[in-house]
């Protein structure tokens, strides 16, 4: 560690994987409602375990991005952070109100939850991943502003970088486009309009700078590969993700009630979507190639080549699919959608913090790398996840291809719950290859506590 | 490496991109957007060929034909930029960009006045399938002009300082990059000016 000060990214990186860990079971635990429709009800009924399982997904992510810009720009800037204090302090502002957060859905109805935290002053509420209390939602906003203060102070007063400028780009815009979860207008067609400036401009737009700077910082240390190269790789991935991303908003507009030519912005831009993953992936492998230096810490490498492959496969291919208007018409709103939602988020996002996990964790403890047999282990954990993701992501698909033909393109098309009932074979081999994930999970935490013989930093 | 040394009377020939690969990534990404689009087009007016043929007849040909002219010049103008600064002519370089960024203004200048008939016509996006494609496409591609534009100012600053000739390997790698950028414009514009103006 270069910096005393980068030592704040340890709580938020292990807050991160408390909550990765948290994700999982709640995904486990809906996934078996999928075919045991009252497993645990009504302590904790569907619609509550998938509000904690996709808000974990963000706010674990959310910790990752976080450390990873306390590890980052001071590293980058080439100076101690502008405030470690107020970090650690917004590190337990943001890990408590998540906590109480989580509380209250599992606590109380979600209807007397929206009445206790003064929904009836602004309603925000209700709404598919922006399901947080306003109260919540204005810690966020706090948090975020103060944390951007935070390293915007840092970077202004150090070296600036690509690295850096592109990274404070995505956090920015990050903070800017969560700002749209607090307008709901009545007229539905623009409610959903502007859910998704927060919802998709995220994903698929100002996350991919996030991703694409952590990966380049990453690929930097672990390859010993010119800055400049990887720089100049780094803008000609983000331009092209911000120009496919920004218009490609356009293929959640085909049946909301906007007008038809985003039928065919959205089908054309979005379609170029995959692009630039793929030049992500040929990136990566690029530089491990060129690398001039054997780094010891051989699983971050590994989790950097497997976010390029699996952000790709994920959210270049598997977007791909159905995201042209006319197998759209057909696909949207199935479990094509988790199906490629599952390997998106994990290929793209899961993947890249753990790889800044991987990568900077052991310097944190004061080790260039792991040891030999932890880091074994780690990559049994990658793998183990990583295929586990595949088969859950090709389970789906299964489960989404039947359920098109059977409830939509058959000419004798079946009601939705007896649908369900006929993929249920799909869900359960799914909910097995969930353990699986489980599985590996419980190994990369076990990773960390395993000792043997470690390279000093 | 270089270990070819048993054919001698081959020649050599130079066959590298000018530029940077990076920015050849870019540009066929730019050029695959717009097949698509012409594409999409295509496949549109086949089942509409009737709508397109009598639309088509209210665009303004002639000032999509004095674009392509200010287009195709402010091309050869980039071009004997990149030539100057091949040639050590340092100080010619500026002036030439300066005449292919004036070029590139006028078509600028002809596509708005082109938009501000047809927007006070009340056409929109939702007027017909021909309309829709016809300000997409063009739309796409001014805002590729822009950032073109934008390319050649900052590549015209550099120039003034003198910054472009053969003794600046990564300086000629940049201007090459930018002249790449921007004869793909040109290169697009071919394209979409008789697809979209005159082929019925």
């Amino acid at each position: 560690m270069q910096y005393k000060s980068q030592a704040v990214a340890k709580p938020y990186f292990i807050a991160a994987i408390g909550l990765f860990l948290g994700q999982i079971l709640f995904g486990l635990i809906m996934g078996l409602q999928y075919v045991i429709g009252d497993f645990l009800f009504p302590l904790i009924p569907f619609n509550v375990a998938r509000m904690v399982h996709t808000n974990l997904l963000i706010v674990w992510l959310l910790f990752g991005f976080m450390g990873a810009a306390y590890y980052m720009i001071p590293e980058e800037s080439e100076t101690e952070l502008f405030s470690p204090k107020l970090a650690l302090a917004l590190f337990w502002i943001f890990l408590v109100a998540g906590a109480l957060t989580i509380v209250g859905y599992l606590a109380v109805p979600y209807a007397t939850l929206a009445e206790l935290t003064g929904n009836d002053i602004l309603e925000t509420m209700g709404r598919e991943f922006l399901e947080q209390p306003l109260v919540t939602k204005i810690g966020i906003v706090i948090v975020a502003l103060a944390f951007l203060f935070n390293i915007t102070m840092t970077v202004l007063k150090g070296r600036k970088t690509s690295i850096t400028v592109v990274l404070l780009l995505g956090l920015w815009g990050l903070a800017i486009f969560f700002l749209f979860s607090f307008y709901n207008p009545t007229n539905l067609v623009m409610d959903k309009f502007y859910w998704w400036w927060t919802v998709h401009l995220w994903v698929e737009g100002v996350w991919e700078l996030i991703l694409g700077a952590l990966l380049a910082f990453v690929l930097i240390k672990v390859t010993g590969v010119d800055r400049e190269v990887i720089e100049k790789w780094l803008y000609v991935i983000i331009t092209l993700s911000l120009v496919t991303g920004l218009i490609g908003t356009g293929h959640h507009y085909y049946w909301i009630g906007t007008p038809e030519y985003w039928q065919w912005w959205g089908s054309v831009f979005s379609a170029l979507e995959p692009i630039p993953f793929f030049a992500m992936t040929v990136f990566a492998f690029n530089m491990v190639n060129r690398r001039r230096r054997e780094h010891p810490n051989k699983a971050a490498t590994l989790w950097a080549l497997g976010t390029g492959v699996m952000a790709f496969l994920g959210a270049g291919v598997w977007g791909f699919l159905h995201t042209l208007a006319p197998v759209n018409y057909y696909t949207h709103g199935t479990q094509i959608t988790a199906a490629h939602g599952h390997m998106a988020f994990y290929g793209a996002y899961a993947m890249v913090v753990l790889c800044i996990i991987s990568y900077a964790m052991p310097i944190l403890r004061g080790r260039a790398a792991n040891s030999n047999k932890a880091q074994v282990v780690e990559m049994w954990s990658f793998w183990l996840m990583t295929i586990a993701i595949v088969f859950i992501t090709l389970f789906l698909t299964a489960a989404g291809i039947l359920q098109v033909w059977l409830q939509r393109v058959s000419d004798t098309p079946l009601p939705f719950m007896v649908v369900q009932d006929k993929v249920a074979l799909f869900y359960w081999m799914r909910e097995w290859t969930g353990v699986v994930f489980l599985i590996g999970l419980v190994l990369y935490i076990a990773s960390f506590f395993i000792k043997g013989e470690e390279k000093a930093a | 490496m270089e270990a070819n040394v048993t054919l001698p009377l081959q020649k050599p020939v130079a066959r590298h991109l000018p530029g940077d690969l990076a920015i050849w990534f870019f540009i066929a990404a730019e050029l695959l957007a717009f097949c698509v689009f012409f594409a999409a087009y295509a496949f549109t007016r086949a089942k509409h060929v009737e709508l397109f043929n009598a639309e088509q007849l209210t665009l303004d040909r002639n000032a999509g034909a004095l674009n392509t002219i200010l287009l195709l010049t402010a091309s050869y103008f980039v071009v004997r930029a990149v030539q100057a600064a091949e040639a050590g002519l340092k100080d010619k370089v500026a002036p030439w960009l300066a005449a292919g960024f004036l070029c590139g203004s006028g078509f600028v200048a002809v596509k708005v006045t082109e938009y501000a008939d047809k927007l006070g016509a009340g056409i929109t996006l939702s007027t017909s399938p021909f309309y829709m494609f016809y300000l997409s496409l063009t739309f796409f591609h001014f805002m590729h002009v822009l950032l073109g534009l934008v390319i050649l100012a900052i590549l015209w600053f550099h120039a003034r300082r003198g910054n472009y000739g053969p003794d600046n390997a990564t300086a000629m790698n940049n201007l090459h990059s930018g002249a790449s950028y921007w004869h793909m414009v040109d290169l697009v514009w071919i394209i979409l000016f008789p697809l979209v103006y005159v082929l019925r």
